[in-house]
C-alpha cells in the first residue's frame, strides 16, 4: 500500500536543525509548519492538555457549578475509596464486564478473520455481512437487542425454548444482565475493524512460511498454532489493548439498554462518573473518579507494554 | 495491490502433493462446512436486523403475542412509520442531525488535512514529540477530559447549541484523523511539491492544488468514517444538548424510548413497534453509507491498525 513505503526525502526524517545553523529558508519553513499545524496546536490545549490539568485541578475541589470550587485537598479521593458504596462494586463490575467481553471478542473475531480469508467465493459479501452491525448506531443496537432479549415475547428466549432451554431474564436478571451486555457488544464488534485488522495481519503472513511447514507435514492446527499466531502477534497485541480500554470504558451500551440497573449489577465506572458529574453535578468528585480511572487505565496499558515483549513477535525485530 | 497479489501466488504455489479420491471428497467436504459455519455466523450478524423489520411491521397486539410471529399478520410498515414520525418529532432530528454531521464532518476533514500537512512537510522544533503526545491522546479515556470541557462550553455559554459538538472538530479533527491523514501523505512524493515549490508556487496552493487532490482516497476514507462517528455520536449530544427539539437522532431515539416504555404523556403504554421502527431509521444512513463508501472503511481501518 502507498502509505507503507515512506519517504527518501530529508524533512521526512531528519531532526529539526540548531537554532545557529538556521537560514532564513529554514526559519520560514518552520513557522510555516507551525502555522498549518496550529488549528491541532490550539485543539490539544484546549479540548485536551487544558481539561487534563483542569480536571486534576477540580479533582482536588468541591465544585457545584453554581458555585466556586472550594479546594478539599485529596478529600474527594478519601471519599472514593472508603465511602463512597458504589465505588469498588461499580470497578469489579466494570472488569467483569472486560474479563467476559475481551477474550470472547478477541477470539471472536480472529475466528472469522480466519473464516474470511479462506478464499471464499464472495468474500466481500461475506465481509459486508459481519461488517454491517458495527455500522448500527449503539443506541439502536441496544434497543434492538433489548427487544430481542424481552425475557417474554423475545426471539432469543423463544428460539432456546425450541432447544429445550429456558431463557434467563436477561437484562431483568441480576446475574444475567451483564452476560447480555457481552452479546450485545459481541454482536455489535466482532467483524468490525477488529476483525479487518486481524484479516489484514493475517494476509501478512509470509505464504512461504506456511508452505514449508505443510511440507515438513504440519496439519492445519499445527500451522495455525506453530506459525500463524506467531506471526500475527503484533495484531493481536494491539487489538487486545484497544479491546481493553474499550470494553473498560463501555458507558453508551449499558445507559441505553439498563441505565446501570437492574438493581445496579450493570453500574459500570463511567455511568458512576456520569451519574456524579451530569446527574448531581458535583464535578469535583466525578473529576476524582475519572482521574481514579484514568491511572487504571494508564497503568493497565503501561503493564501490557510491558509485558508485550515476552509474547509480541516482530518479524522485521533482530 | 498487495493484498491481491499475495492472494494470487498463493492460489498458484499452493502444492498439490497429496492427491486421490478420498483427499479431493476430505477436501469438498471441507470447503462445505467451511461455507455452512460463514453462512451461520452471517445468519446470526444479520438476525437482529431481520427481527427489527419484523416487529417494526407489527401491530401491538401482535407484537406481544407469545410465540412470536415470523412475519406480520396484516403489515402495518406505513402506519408504524408515519406514527414514528407523529408521535416525536424525528425529521427535526433528522434534520438536526444531518446539521450538525455535516459541519463536523467539513471541520474534521479539512483541519486534519491542514494539520497533517505541517505535520509531514514542515520540519519545526518540537515536531516528532508532539506528534508523539498527539498519537498518545488516542489512548485518552473522555472521562478525563469531558467535565472541564463541558464548564467551559457552561462558560461559553455553549450549552442547547450546536458548537460544542461542531468547534472542536474544525480543531485538528482529533489524533485519529490527524495520524490517517499524515501516513498518507507521507507516501506523496515529496517531488511533485519542491518542482511547484521552484516554479513559485506558496505552500498554501501546493497544499489546495497538489497534496489535497493526490489525498483524495484519504479524505473519502476520513468522511466515510467521521460520518458514522457524527451520525452515532451519544454522549456529545446527551451532555450539551438539553432542548428536546435540538436533539440528534441518537438521543430522540434514547427519547423516545423513555417516551413508549408506557405512562408518559406522549404515549400510555408500551408501543416497542416504534420504537423498532425509529432505531431501523436511524441506522438507515449509516448502512446505505457502507455499501457506497465499503472500501474506503477497510482502508482506513488497515492503514490506522496495522501500518502505525
Amino acid at each position: 500500500m502507498a502509505s507503507t513505503t515512506l519517504p527518501t526525502h530529508p524533512s521526512a526524517t531528519a531532526p529539526a536543525p540548531k537554532p545557529q545553523q538556521w537560514t532564513a529558508a529554514r526559519r520560514r519553513e518552520a513557522l510555516e509548519g507551525i502555522l498549518y499545524t496550529s488549528p491541532w496546536i490550539i485543539g490539544f490545549w484546549v479540548f485536551v492538555a487544558g481539561p487534563l490539568f483542569a480536571s486534576m485541578w477540580f479533582s482536588l475541589t468541591k465544585y457545584n457549578v453554581l458555585r466556586p470550587p472550594q479546594f478539599i485537598g485529596l478529600q474527594n479521593y478519601i471519599v472514593a475509596f472508603t465511602n463512597d458504596p458504589l465505588f469498588y462494586p461499580s470497578i469489579w463490575r466494570t472488569f467483569y464486564f472486560a474479563l467476559l467481553s475481551v477474550p470472547l471478542a478477541m477470539v471472536g473475531s480472529l475466528f472469522v478473520a480466519l473464516l474470511l480469508n479462506q478464499k471464499l467465493v464472495g468474500t466481500a459479501a461475506w465481509r459486508t455481512l459481519y461488517f454491517l452491525p458495527t455500522l448500527t448506531p449503539i443506541v439502536a443496537a441496544a434497543l434492538l437487542w433489548r427487544w430481542m432479549l424481552n425475557p417474554d415475547v423475545g426471539l432469543i428466549n423463544y428460539l432456546l425454548e425450541q432447544i429445550g432451554i429456558e431463557g434467563p431474564g436477561w437484562l431483568s436478571s441480576t446475574t444475567w444482565a451483564i452476560p447480555a451486555l457481552v452479546i450485545m457488544g459481541l454482536w455489535a464488534s466482532v467483524g468490525g475493524s477488529r476483525m479487518i485488522i486481524f484479516l489484514a495481519g493475517l494476509q501478512d503472513v509470509p505464504t512461504e512460511l506456511l508452505e514449508a511447514a505443510e511440507i515438513d507435514g504440519a496439519g492445519t492446527w499445527a500451522k495455525f498454532w506453530k506459525v500463524t499466531l506467531p506471526m500475527i502477534t503484533p495484531t493481536v497485541f494491539f487489538n487486545l489493548v484497544l479491546g481493553i480500554i474499550f470494553a473498560l470504558r463501555t458507558f453508551d451500551i449499558a445507559f441505553v439498554s439498563t441505565a446501570g440497573g437492574p438493581a445496579r449489577a450493570t453500574w459500570f465506572i463511567s455511568l458512576h462518573i456520569y451519574q456524579n458529574a451530569f446527574v448531581s453535578f458535583d464535578m469535583g468528585y466525578a473529576s476524582a473518579l475519572a482521574w481514579v480511572f484514568f491511572v487504571i487505565l494508564f497503568t493497565l496499558t503501561f503493564v501490557q507494554f510491558r509485558l508485550s515483549g515476552r509474547w509480541v513477535f516482530y518479524a522485521g525485530e533482530r | 495491490m498487495a493484498e491481491q497479489a499475495i492472494r494470487q501466488q498463493n492460489v498458484q504455489q499452493r502444492p498439490v502433493y497429496r492427491s486421490g479420491r478420498s483427499y479431493a471428497l476430505g477436501r469438498i467436504g471441507g470447503r462445505t462446512l467451511l461455507y455452512a459455519i460463514v453462512a451461520i455466523g452471517a445468519a446470526a450478524s444479520m438476525m437482529p436486523f431481520f427481527w427489527t423489520v419484523v416487529s417494526s411491521g407489527k401491530t401491538i397486539t401482535e407484537l406481544y403475542r407469545y410465540p412470536p410471529t415470523f412475519w406480520p399478520e396484516s403489515p402495518q410498515f406505513v402506519a408504524n412509520y408515519v406514527e414514528v414520525w407523529n408521535v416525536v418529532p424525528f425529521g427535526r432530528w433528522m434534520l438536526n442531525t444531518t446539521w450538525v454531521t455535516f459541519w463536523a464532518l467539513l471541520g474534521g476533514t479539512l483541519s486534519s488535512a491542514i494539520v497533517a500537512y505541517g505535520f509531514s512537510r514542515f520540519r519545526f522544533p518540537g515536531r516528532e514529540l508532539f506528534f508523539f503526545v498527539t498519537l498518545a491522546t488516542m489512548m485518552l479515556p473522555v472521562e478525563v477530559t469531558l467535565i472541564p470541557t463541558y464548564l467551559l462550553f457552561n462558560k461559553l455559554k455553549w450549552l442547547d447549541t450546536y458548537y460544542p459538538l461542531i468547534i472542536p472538530a474544525w480543531l485538528g479533527g482529533g489524533a485519529f484523523n490527524i495520524f490517517l491523514m499524515r501516513q498518507f501523505m507521507l507516501g506523496i512524493p515529496f517531488d511533485l511539491d519542491e518542482a511547484a515549490k521552484i516554479d513559485g508556487a506558496s505552500s498554501w496552493r501546493v497544499l489546495w492544488q497538489i497534496i489535497l487532490p493526490l489525498c483524495k482516497p484519504a479524505l473519502a476514507t476520513l468522511a466515510t468514517l467521521g460520518f458514522i462517528t457524527n451520525w452515532n455520536n451519544f454522549l456529545g449530544p446527551l451532555i450539551f444538548l438539553k432542548t428536546e427539539s435540538k436533539y440528534t437522532v441518537a438521543v430522540g431515539l434514547r427519547y423516545l424510548q423513555s417516551a413508549v416504555a408506557g405512562g408518559s404523556a406522549v404515549v400510555s403504554r408500551p408501543q416497542d413497534h416504534l420504537l423498532m421502527a425509529a432505531a431501523l431509521m436511524v441506522a438507515l444512513p449509516c448502512l446505505i453509507l457502507f455499501f457506497v463508501g465499503q472500501k474506503y472503511f477497510v482502508q482506513g481501518i488497515v492503514t490506522t491498525g496495522i501500518k502505525g
